[in-house]
């Protein structure tokens, strides 16, 4: 395991490496300069500016620089926030992202899960079609528009939640069930569809045949097996809250990292960008990780170390 | 069972990991909350909680550029001049009036011996000296230091390097008295020095914080009505709180000012229903469009006037555009009205002329710039039809194609249709393309020349028609078209230097400037004034807007119980 474990991270690295590299050079093509009142400086004030920031060397030497920081551990200084390290705007505005992004991954897998399994074991009743109807609902309307209608009818007309802003747990559970949404109608349509399928075969047939009740078999054997493909899209599903979460972010006024990644690119922050685009592959790729070592630990047929290979 | 067991216990501590989470952050919001309806309940507090569009980038005032920090500026650090409610600049930390040399050039200027730092430290003629060498030296990398150029002695060469910062010509006599030079008389001078780059800098302060200057709320320093407090350097959320060490503290009422940042107008919007907010920033077109007969709506002109752009020569050949006629026959072919009424709907008022109203008025008359230059282009189909053909005779063409270069917001997109439709039903054989491109890449083509037509908008420097005139200078570096008129450069120079003591003379030259510009070689077709629309609850009084420097300032703002 730790040999396997000890690999993956070293392609980790390598992986990151990659990405860092090709981000740079495709953001050096983006038109225009990284300076806020760009349109009223003269060409010369340009060019003091760009010596300034190094940004008047060639790309491969800036690049060559860039690796070199960073393998430091320095990620530079923010443009749009003058003097602002990038670890500074990473470390400030990463909290608000993970809490809310684990929170809806959190709720949204176990209410999916439930609905799915409900949905299986009453197949083709109006419990079925009732979790079939709120799972496409969820997988068909983006999360913003959750996120805007709970926020008028929940807190403007009903005042129940803040409106807005980033005040502990109240304020965050709009934006939680908003971004919830999403994962709730993937886990609960991979539930139901597993579940049918593992209630379909053999071995089930062959627990009720021994006599246990249908409760019992679904419960001990059933679920859990078909819970195996579920672990599969939890990866891609981080990386959609990630991704979803921007919207919502500034729907909520919440100081997160996804609406700062947007906002980077669109002013030429290039350090900003260099930083949450390694944060956000780091991010997936621990995900990623956890994934695999979680599934070996849960499905026997998995083994993490070479030995078993063919 | 084992590996179950395993992914169970998993599943668990991931749980109580939220549950804990949860509770850590719920408890510190409890807290927050506690105290804050505690100290409207029990006691007279002035407490205005505000929305804003946009985080703080900076809270250094040399390398500040945008709205949010000069509006933190203004709130929190007086210069020698600050605005009033009519924008006319009046001494602040100046005591008085200057004494001004015979020739207008050397500026003394007395300080009040009242104004402190909120460490205690008295604001002093060397806080301006530090403040202004630094934002001059090339290593302080200020995006603004041309504000200094061609206006204090030496600038010019320090910002490029030739001379050391020390040589700039701005000199603490004494503890309170400071002399400036200037390069020739400037008459605008005054709301220069109410400018963020102009604003007085603590040396030994910020010599200590080094790098961290300016970069979270501790890292400050007031002389002003008020404090900037829990900014973290990024946050969407801060305060304002009431300046103890403020020489004028007796006139501010306001405890606390709550700001969040709110990027969605919904937001913002829906902050201010509930009561939340008691006022929001601007509101973007399509909210403007919705809010402009709420109750609450306020209406405000800003200075920025936006117009078409002609680009004469793309690629190193002329385009249409270096046609006088067909340039002519465009600026005359569309509706303004009907523009800003339905399409913009912000409050924006439509412009015959490219200086903006409210930015100068005439030295001696007080006549405003604009009702004193009057309307040089306005609708006219008939006409523009005329001029049309006659220049499609003139390049011997029946069909001409323009593109036309804009930002690709929503606002900017229905806008550039609006113009197509006007300018393609109007002028037979005229095909528009549209690129709707974003802002960056908006600017890089406009710099390089690359369109034919740009939806363009321009902000004043300083508070005087120059600003906007000498744009169009051959080679300025925003003319941007290849426009070059021997007559222009004459007028923009004499305005400049010829007249420099003569203000009236000045005036006048600006005034014939603006006119061939506009009317005869229409270089730019004018179309609107942009205004704001605000909502802001009754019981806020004395909020005093600006269309120069910040946008606002609170110093008057009482809360009406």
């Amino acid at each position: 395991m730790a040999k396997y474990i000890g690999k993956r991270i070293i392609f980790m690295i390598i992986t990151l490496f990659i990405i860092s590299s090709a981000t740079f050079f495709l953001m050096k093509f983006l038109p225009g300069t990284p300076f806020q009142n760009e349109e009223k400086l003269s060409e010369d004030q340009r060019e003091i500016l760009n010596e300034k920031y190094g940004l008047d060397q060639p790309i491969p030497v800036q690049y060559a620089n860039y690796m070199v920081n960073i393998a430091k551990g320095d990620l530079g200084v923010s443009f749009q926030f003058d003097n602002q390290p990038v670890t500074n705007l990473l470390k400030n505005r990463m909290g608000p992202s993970l809490q809310l992004g684990f929170q809806a991954m959190f709720i949204g897998t176990i209410i999916g899960i439930l609905l799915g399994v409900l949905a299986a074991m009453f197949q083709n009743t109006w419990i079925d079609y009732g979790s079939t109807f709120l799972a496409v609902l969820g997988k068909s309307i983006p999360s913003f528009v959750f996120a805007a209608v709970m926020q008028y009818y929940i807190g403007v007309k009903l005042e129940l939640l803040p409106v807005a802003s980033w005040d502990g747990f109240t304020s965050s559970i709009m934006p939680t069930i908003a971004l919830a949404i999403f994962p709730i109608a993937t886990a609960a349509r991979f539930m139901r569809t597993e579940l049918i399928e593992v209630l379909g075969s053999d071995y089930i047939t062959l627990a009720k045949a021994k006599g246990n009740s249908g409760m019992e078999v679904s419960f001990k054997h059933a679920i859990r097996n078909a819970l195996i493909p579920l672990i599969t899209v939890l990866g891609p599903m981080a990386v959609a809250l990630m991704t979803g979460s921007m919207v919502v972010e500034q729907i909520f006024a919440i100081p997160g990292i996804g609406e700062q990644f947007v906002k980077s690119i669109q002013t030429n922050d290039f350090p900003i960008i260099m930083g949450t685009t390694i944060f956000f592959a780091f991010l997936l790729m621990v995900i990623i990780l956890i994934i695999d070592i979680l599934y070996g630990i849960i499905d026997p047929r998995i083994r993490l170390t070479g030995g078993d290979k063919k | 069972m084992k590996k179950s067991k395993n992914f169970l216990l998993l599943v668990i501590a991931l749980a109580v990991a939220m549950i804990i989470s949860a509770c850590g952050s719920g408890s510190e919001s409890s807290d927050g909350e506690g105290s804050d309806s505690g100290d409207t309940g029990s006691s007279e507090k002035q407490i205005f909680n505000m929305v804003e569009t946009a985080e703080i980038p900076t809270g250094d005032p040399a390398l500040a550029t945008d709205q949010a920090s000069f509006i933190v500026f203004g709130q929190t650090i007086e210069g020698l001049y600050v605005l009033d409610e009519n924008d006319k600049p009046v001494p602040a930390i100046a005591d008085g009036e200057p004494e001004i040399s015979e020739d207008g050039k050397e500026y003394t200027f007395k300080l009040r011996e009242d104004a402190k730092w909120d460490n205690g430290d008295p604001v002093t003629a060397n806080d301006f000296v530090y403040a202004w060498q630094r934002a001059v030296d090339p290593d302080t990398g200020s995006e603004y230091a041309y504000m200094f150029s061609g206006v204090i002695e030496n600038a010019e060469a320090i910002i490029s390097g030739d001379k050391d910062p020390e040589e700039l010509s701005v000199e603490a006599v004494d503890d309170y008295t400071l002399k400036l030079t200037l390069e020739q008389p400037i008459e605008y001078l005054n709301s220069l020095l109410a400018f963020g780059t102009y604003l007085p800098l603590n040396e030994e302060f910020v010599e200590e914080k080094g790098d961290k200057f300016g970069t979270n709320s501790d890292n400050m320093l007031a002389n002003g009505p008020f404090k900037l407090t829990e900014w973290d350097g990024s946050g969407l959320e801060w305060k304002y709180v009431k300046n103890d060490a403020y020489y004028d503290k007796e006139n501010v009422s306001l405890d606390e000012v709550n700001v969040q940042v709110a990027k969605k107008p919904s937001t913002a919007v829906n902050l201010f229903e509930t009561g939340e907010a008691d006022r929001t920033a601007a509101l973007s077109a399509e909210y403007a469009k919705q809010y402009k007969n709420h109750e609450n709506a306020s209406k405000f002109e800003e200075l920025s006037s936006w117009y078409l752009k002609f680009n004469q020569e793309r690629d190193g050949e002329d385009t249409p555009l270096a046609n006088e006629n067909i340039r002519k026959a465009l600026a005359m072919a569309f509706d303004k009205e009907s523009f800003t009424e339905t399409v913009l709907s912000n409050g924006s008022v439509p412009s015959d002329g490219y200086v903006p109203k409210g930015l100068a008025s005439n030295p001696e008359t007080d006549e405003d710039f604009r009702d004193e230059s009057g309307s040089l282009i306005s609708k006219d189909v008939e006409k523009a039809k005329e001029y049309w053909e006659k220049g499609l005779e003139e390049l011997g063409k029946d069909k001409i194609t323009l593109d036309y270069l804009s930002d690709d917001t929503e606002n900017a997109k229905t806008t550039s249709e609006y113009f197509k439709n006007q300018l393609e039903s109007n002028l037979d054989g005229l095909t528009i393309e549209l690129t709707n491109v974003p802002f960056k890449v908006r600017l890089d083509k406009t710099r390089k020349q690359n369109y034919d037509i740009v939806m363009h908008g321009w902000g004043p420097d300083y508070l005087d028609p120059m600003t906007f005139l000498d744009l169009f200078v051959t080679d300025g570096t925003n003319n941007e078209t290849s426009y070059s008129n021997k007559e222009y450069d004459q007028l923009i120079e004499d305005a400049k230097e010829k007249y420099a003591n003569d203000p009236e003379k000045r005036w006048e030259t600006m005034l014939e400037a603006e006119k061939l510009l506009v009317q005869e070689d229409t270089v730019v077709a004018p179309i609107y004034q942009r205004g704001r629309i605000t909502l802001i609850k009754p019981k806020v009084k004395g909020l005093v807007e600006h269309a120069f420097g910040p946008d606002y300032t609170l110093k008057n703002v009482t809360i009406e119980k």
